[in-house]
């Protein structure tokens, strides 16, 4: 290589060439990259050796991905399988929630499928529940100062807190993927013990609130039922809510209703 | 959590552990012993992670063990089980010349540098994702694969009575063994 060639600052980082290997470089990056490579013969060879390296660990053993799983891990799978259904008792419907979900997707309002005596005092609590959710956001959402009692960064105390108080092991879900993020969240009163909020907020600062609590066992219907989503649009701000096992869930924001309903379904699957 | 998801993981950790241990009846031991550890960390699954990562990660820190507690072992002089040596003995399973000799190679790494290269390599898995199943920083995994490149090719580009020697050299690498 002479000199007029050396229009490169910095020779290629074996970083660099890994990640080019590994197809993991940025693809805003390639094309700068690839001008550099082909100023730089040392790199070329050994990129061209590690990708000889790579094709062949990737083809090494790979009649083994064609192997039936023997009887004893097929046993093991299920048993981790059941045991995480077990604690998510109210989760029942599996693989099939997802595609559920979105069959009483946006558009659809609420109704709960069952009918006989609990139906008055079961719709009821559910609304007295989800207008207890809107107050809760209405108090704490705009609060600069305290919105949570305890934030993220405690996420583990959080959940363990919340879960002990609320009576049920409570995971937190994630919402980044719909661009919020966990802010904390809080212990408050409800009528059959205690509720919790967790509070997200976005990148614009909109913030919603998971706001989950038993709806007690007294209530008839409700204690072993899972109930549809229900969109509810009084009250400060609007809501999606359900009721899973006797445990309501109710998502709340000043978000449109389709974003809602995402959250929503998220925060469902993630329960 | 559905267990066709889990399931669905397993093929492909056979053969990651058939790679990582150089032994097929040890591999398939990892992969049963990742599973009954997923039995009882399952509280630390988060559902919307995922899950491939996450049965990495748990075979991660179950050959970690394996390794130390092997290591324990040979330090205290335990004797080892009469089952346990024919497969020590084995050539590893039979199969073409070229990957017999590369994974002989393989198993002349460190294993956190053999773990880290076939992560990347076999798996394709992101280097953040490495990172995160091994529990080291992600400039750890960048170095460890920068060396299992360059020491791998060393081996494979040495004629075999030369590797002889380097593995005498490699005396630190302790090659897992089938543990019941």
């Amino acid at each position: 290589m002479n000199n007029k060639d050396r229009k490169t600052p910095r020779p290629l980082s074996d970083d660099e060439l890994h990640a080019l290997v590994d197809d993991q470089l940025l693809p805003v990056d390639r094309p700068a990259f690839e001008k550099r490579l082909a100023q730089d013969p040392d790199a070329q060879a050994r990129v061209a050796v590690w990708r000889q390296q790579k094709a062949a660990l990737r083809d090494l053993h790979r009649a083994m991905l064609d192997v039936p799983v023997p009887d004893q891990m097929m046993v093991a799978a299920h048993r981790v399988a059941t045991k995480q259904q077990d604690v998510n008792q109210w989760w029942r419907w599996g693989g099939m929630a997802a595609g559920v979900m979105l069959a009483f997707g946006v558009g659809w309002f609420s109704h709960t499928a069952w009918s006989g005596s609990g139906q008055r005092s079961a719709s009821a609590a559910q609304t007295d529940f989800v207008r207890q959710a809107g107050f809760a956001y209405a108090v704490y959402a705009p609060e600069v100062k305290h919105p949570v009692e305890v934030t993220s960064a405690e996420q583990e105390h959080l959940a363990q807190w919340l879960s002990k108080r609320t009576g049920r092991p409570l995971k937190i879900p994630k919402l980044s993927s719909e661009g919020f993020e966990l802010v904390g969240g809080r212990l408050l009163p409800g009528e059959q013990g205690a509720r919790a909020q967790f509070m997200f907020q976005n990148a614009q600062g909109t913030r919603v609130t998971l706001y989950l609590g038993s709806l007690g066992a007294s209530v008839k219907g409700l204690d072993s039922r899972e109930t549809a989503f229900s969109f509810n649009p009084d009250g400060p701000v609007p809501s999606f809510y359900w009721v899973d096992q006797g445990f309501g869930y109710a998502i709340t924001g000043s978000v449109p209703r389709d974003q809602l309903m995402k959250l929503a379904e998220s925060v469902y699957r993630q329960l | 959590m559905d267990h066709v998801r889990i399931i669905a993981q397993i093929p492909g950790l056979r053969r990651y552990a058939r790679a990582l241990t150089g032994n097929a009846w040890v591999a398939d031991d990892l992969v049963q012993d990742t599973l009954e550890r997923a039995c009882s960390k399952w509280r630390l699954w988060a559902p919307d992670s995922d899950l491939r990562a996450w049965m990495f990660t748990l075979m991660h820190n179950q050959f970690a063990n394996d390794v130390r507690r092997l290591a324990r072992q040979r330090q205290s002089g335990v004797q080892v089980d009469l089952d346990d040596v024919p497969n020590e003995l084995a050539a590893p399973d039979a199969g073409q010349d070229l990957s017999i000799d590369l994974q002989r190679c393989l198993l002349q790494l460190p294993e956190e540098q053999r773990e880290v290269l076939l992560l990347a390599s076999m798996e394709d898995m992101h280097y953040e994702d490495i990172a995160r199943v091994t529990g080291t920083p992600v400039g750890t995994v960048m170095s460890r694969l920068s060396r299992a490149r360059a020491r791998l090719q060393l081996l494979l580009d040495a004629p075999p009575v030369a590797t002889g020697q380097s593995m005498a050299m490699a005396s630190t690498v302790t090659p897992l063994r089938r543990m019941k």
